[in-house]
């Protein structure tokens, strides 16, 4: 069945596409398969063990590395003529894990039209590089990071908060941070009210 | 500027003591209200004179946490909150999203819906522009230009509402396809409005290109080189008018956009009037692609099959698209139940807003509006 929409407009079209068969259904599900190139061959044989994983899911590659040789990784990566700019900076929080926080760069190679993502894990209250050094994008990115998941970067020019304002507490996109939840202290006393909801 | 200073001795006003003339920094606040800065973006500007020493951006007063938001809805449920990103451009953000959700469920869209999307979001693009080069204009100066594009932008806003019933946030597209067929009189009407497009995109120009108040106030004005617009991850048409030919409709085909026939352009100057001829030649464009799309519309059905409840197996993309202000993208972390684990969403407005300090530094306080509104922003997506 095709996604029941919210209402139940007439529409004619919707009624048809639910009779007619659609061969996507049998379509494997994407499963990561090993990546190997001459690049992952190259950063193997100069980093070593520090790529703990390369491998291609759903058609995108991306790198696992240590967090002890990220930031070597990544210019070695920029380094090359291909690399070279910086798509997206990003983190994600596994609470439950011994290293909670996985930073995410997504590189892309304009004359090879390709990306690759580096990830590495960091335990909490640690310090991750910096990469402002090499894409000066990176310092809003990265400030942004910083406000949601209280990671903060060695060596960043202007680590504040971003996006919420600067005396707030917490950093919502932590997973124990409750959807409703909020600073009420920072609500009540700069918005004069008990609660922004 | 401190004011005691001046007077603190007579002797600092005998020629050659005198600190009076001395040009003090002035900071300027410019914002949150303000009708110039497109939403509320608020800049702090030091200025010497009319000049630019530093400018300084503050963000998020329109942050609404919709990517704390996706962590507690379905995939499904969220799919009308992308809308809320960049809002003149509802329908991109649809389409960036589905295309994201169904890259990680392996979903194949039937061509029909693909061409649907291309036709509605084309769409999208001409309206969005439309609103980018009213304000534009009129924060420049040319108040009348305003009016004609959105007289134009009113047309297909029409479509909008005829196809899914809203006009800005119309949720147009549903993960696996479409959710609306095209209606009766669908094409007809889209190929009256792209006949009568281009004679109008002629009439912008006779408006504002060889207006010689508009050449003053942009050319020139605002540059940004190509290195630096790589370096800051800038994208879309401000990227292009710099000379860097990339367009991901291009260069990474999404949506049946392989099927077309079109010309990416480019500027040379990368200053703002470069930035105005790229995105009025973009709009010539569009309407080309729209043209096509619906000539080429074929039969069949317009959504794939997907599960009721949408599950998408464990596992991450990034899928990113060319929204009129750059490449849209949205990182998808599944941990394979029915919500998003993490939905990150890349937006071009955030990444190239950033650069605006370096664009306005040492030009002038009236410049900076211009650079403004030549970036093309769009706050709800830049605060999400």
């Amino acid at each position: 069945m095709p996604e029941v929409p919210e209402g139940n407009l007439p529409n004619p079209g919707a009624e048809k596409t639910a009779a007619a068969p659609t061969p996507a259904a049998a379509a494997p599900k994407p499963a990561p398969v090993p990546w190997d190139s001459a690049l992952v061959q190259q950063l193997k044989n100069v980093f070593g063990s520090g790529i703990r994983d390369a491998a291609t899911f759903a058609g995108q590659n991306y790198l696992v590395v240590d967090r002890s040789v990220c930031h070597e990784v990544l210019l070695n990566l920029s380094g090359q003529p291909d690399y070279t700019s910086l798509t997206d900076l990003t983190a994600v929080h596994y609470p439950k894990d011994e290293l909670p926080f996985e930073m995410v760069w997504i590189l892309f190679s304009m004359s090879a039209n390709e990306r690759v993502r580096v990830k590495a894990r960091f335990a909490d209250g640690e310090e991750v590089p910096t990469v402002t050094d090499r894409w000066v994008g990176a310092n809003w990115l990265e400030r942004e990071v910083f406000d949601m998941f209280g990671i903060r970067f060695a060596g960043h020019p202007d680590l504040r908060r971003i996006l919420l304002p600067e005396e707030w507490t917490g950093y919502p996109l932590r997973k124990d941070y409750g959807a409703h939840q909020q600073d009420t202290d920072w609500v009540r006393k700069n918005l004069g009210i008990e609660s922004g909801q | 500027m401190s004011d005691n200073q001046f007077y603190d001795s007579l002797d600092e006003l005998e020629p050659g003591h005198s600190t009076f003339l001395d040009s003090n920094e002035l900071v300027l606040n410019m914002g949150p209200q303000h009708p110039s800065t497109h939403g509320v973006l608020r800049v702090i500007l030091k200025l010497d004179g009319e000049k630019v020493n530093d400018l300084e951006c503050v963000i998020g007063y329109l942050h609404r946490g919709i990517e704390k938001i996706a962590e507690n809805r379905t995939w499904a449920q969220f799919g009308p909150f992308v809308d809320r990103l960049d809002y003149t451009a509802a329908v991109s953000n649809s389409l960036g999203y589905c295309l994201a959700v169904e890259k990680l469920l392996g979903v194949e869209v039937p061509k029909r819906a693909q061409y649907l999307r291309v036709i509605l979001t084309e769409l999208c693009r001409l309206a969005s522009h439309q609103v980018w080069l009213g304000t534009h204009v009129l924060d420049i100066g040319a108040v009348t230009p305003l009016f004609y594009a959105f007289r134009d932008r009113e047309d297909i806003l029409n479509v909008f509402e005829k196809y899914c019933g809203a006009r800005l946030t119309t949720h147009a597209f549903r993960i696996g396809g479409c959710r609306y067929d095209a209606y009766a009189g669908f094409a007809q009407e889209i190929l009256h409005i792209c006949d009568d497009l281009g004679p109008k995109i002629d009439e912008y120009r006779d408006l504002i290109t060889g207006n010689r108040i508009w050449l003053q106030r942009t050319k020139n004005v605002g540059y940004i080189s190509a290195e630096d617009c790589i370096a800051f991850g800038i994208t879309g048409p401000v990227l292009r008018a710099s000379a860097i030919q990339w367009d991901l409709r291009k260069k990474q085909p999404y949506s049946s956009y392989e099927d077309f026939e079109f010309d990416i352009p480019i500027g040379t100057a990368g200053d703002t009037f470069d930035r105005y001829v790229v995105r009025v030649e973009e709009m010539r464009q569009s309407i080309r692609i729209i043209r096509q799309a619906v000539e080429g519309l074929m039969e069949g059905p317009i959504i794939a099959r997907v599960p009721k409840v949408i599950k998408p197996p464990v596992g991450e993309v990034y899928v990113s698209i060319e929204a009129p202000k750059g490449e849209l993208g949205f990182f998808l972390v599944s941990d394979g139940t029915a919500q998003p684990y993490r939905v990150r969403v890349r937006p071009p407005s955030f990444i190239n807003l950033q650069a605006l300090t370096k664009m306005a530094k040492g030009s002038l306080v009236a410049d900076v509006v211009a650079i403004i509104g030549t970036l093309d922003i769009v706050l709800g997506e830049v605060d999400r």
